[in-house]
């Protein structure tokens, strides 16, 4: 949210002293990546702790398949906190503040088998058993709008930020009350606190007891869910240490959810200012699916990390190890080397290897569950507000930095043109 | 016309799956193959042609009957 940013020193030279947080790449970093990828395709700076950015597709691609120098253990785009926060009177957290959350936070071997374990889980075919609920939750948050009456929604808080936090939750057996609690710990440790230590500081620890308390639960009472299949598995005939099925918990809900509606809550800002392409995808619902990977390519919202292990000279630029590179997968899905038109949005592009969801062997392990709730959510969202429109496009806020999508998106609902829920709601 | 799918390459981002799930089947882990002999019949071509053009790890291609490379 631009108004809990930071206020920054202004970025004189985008070259060498990029600013992630810069309320202007906030808003549309793309015209900084079209001079990025012209002046020098990799920038770099000193602020949040340092790092590498590079913005073309080729550039983007090959070092995230650079995984023997270049490793995920610190894939977050700051450095983490201080154990105390940064403040030395403040009492020293009981855990170490870098990221665990295997395997998007790993390397071989532990990504191998950490990855192996929760891949089924995310596969198409357990997607789409997910699909109905999602359906229904969507047809429900709808109903609640429609029948507050109001004229103008707020479509990234009271839509789109209210679907992925409850279907992680039904996937780890956790209780869909939890949901208000989880959007607060990852805006916490994903958004809000990455520039805010003492709060990251707080969320992470609160989201680690909180999982450790689930997994003590699961031990005693197995269920159908992620967590205790989990517990169930065995790696090389072992069962897998509780902190890392705590790690792995940690990453469904940290990964899963802001990601997923800050997707949702793009795709809904481009259909509001773009009626051409609303009026195309309810005519033809059927392009909705190459129309969510194209919303992807254009709004990618995620921005990983990585870490050098050791010194790598790429294209002349002297990165040392423990250098930072964030893999900038959104500006790699608008070089014009790679897509013609990159900053137009075709809903129905043919040929579109974006990265959105990286690529190589980080590929995120959610993409399917994340592309199926993109889908249901904007299907059922044109099938019940037909016309729409933003009611006041200055007004529209953007996080970013790891995560970038609307935080504030007041839509105007046509009101005649609304469609009431045909069918009532079964979770 | 043959779609092969390079095992070595696939990182299970499903593309090709869901643009062609005639051609190309995926296991529990989100890999993709080829089904049977990846046989492509001239009423599939464009799927499988969006199903190479898709694919973010160039996974992908397009083979003649002699196994020469299909030109696109």
């Amino acid at each position: 949210m631009t108004d809990q940013m930071p206020q920054t020193p202004p970025v004189e030279d985008w070259t060498s002293d990029y600013d992630i947080f810069d309320p202007d790449y906030l808003t549309d970093p793309t015209l900084i990546w079209d001079d990025l990828r012209n002046e020098c395709p990799v920038a770099h700076t000193e602020r949040w702790g340092g790092s590498w950015l590079p913005t073309k597709y080729d550039d983007v691609v090959r070092m995230a398949r650079m995984v023997d120098v270049l490793s995920s253990t610190d894939p977050i785009v700051v450095r983490p906190p201080e154990n105390n926060a940064g403040d030395p009177n403040a009492p020293e957290s009981g855990y170490t503040q870098a990221v665990n959350a295997p395997p998007i936070s790993s390397d071989a071997p532990v990504h191998t088998w950490s990855r192996r374990l929760i891949l089924p889980a995310f596969s198409p075919r357990s997607t789409a058993n997910h699909e109905p609920y999602t359906r229904a939750l969507c047809h429900q948050l709808i109903d609640e709008l429609q029948a507050s009456g109001d004229t103008t929604v707020d479509a990234a808080t009271n839509y789109a930020q209210q679907i992925p936090p409850r279907v992680i939750a039904r996937l780890l057996g956790i209780d869909e009350g939890m949901s208000e609690q989880f959007t607060d710990w990852v805006r916490g440790v994903l958004e809000l606190g990455l520039t805010n230590p003492p709060l990251r500081q707080k969320c992470r620890d609160e989201l680690r007891e909180f999982f450790m308390a689930e997994i003590k639960d699961r031990i005693a009472n197995p269920g159908e869910d992620l967590i205790s299949e989990l517990l169930a598995a065995k790696v090389d005939g072992e069962p897998v240490d509780l902190l890392h099925v705590a790690g792995t918990c940690n990453l469904m809900l940290v990964a899963g959810i802001d990601t997923t509606w800050s997707s949702i809550g793009s795709a809904l800002w481009h259909l509001a200012t773009h009626p051409e392409d609303r009026e195309r995808l309810i005519a033809d619902p059927e392009l909705i699916p190459t129309a969510v990977e194209e919303l992807l390519r254009a709004y990618s919202p995620v921005t990983m990390a990585r870490v050098a292990t050791d010194d790598v000279d790429f294209n002349g630029c002297p990165i040392k190890a423990g250098d930072k590179i964030l893999m900038n997968f959104p500006g790699a899905n608008r070089d014009p080397e790679m897509f013609d038109n990159p900053d137009e949005v075709i809903i129905d592009r043919q040929q579109n290897r974006h990265v959105a969801f990286g690529v190589g062997i980080h590929r995120c392990a959610g993409s399917n569950l994340a592309r199926m709730e993109m889908q249901v959510a904007i299907e059922v969202w044109l099938e019940r507000f037909p016309k729409f429109t933003l009611d006041d496009a200055d007004a529209v806020t953007w996080a970013g930095g790891q995560v970038r999508g609307p935080r504030f998106l007041p839509i105007a609902v046509d009101a005649e043109a609304q469609v009431p829920g045909a069918t009532s709601v079964t979770t | 016309m043959r779609i092969v799918v390079d095992s070595e390459k696939c990182e299970g981002h499903n593309r090709c799956y869901s643009l062609a799930p005639e051609l190309v089947d995926v296991d529990d882990y989100g890999y993709a193959s080829a089904i049977g002999d990846g046989n492509v019949p001239p009423e599939l071509l464009e799927k499988a042609q969006l199903a190479v053009d898709n694919c973010p790890e160039y996974a992908i291609t397009l083979v003649n009957d002699d196994g020469t490379p299909a030109e696109s």
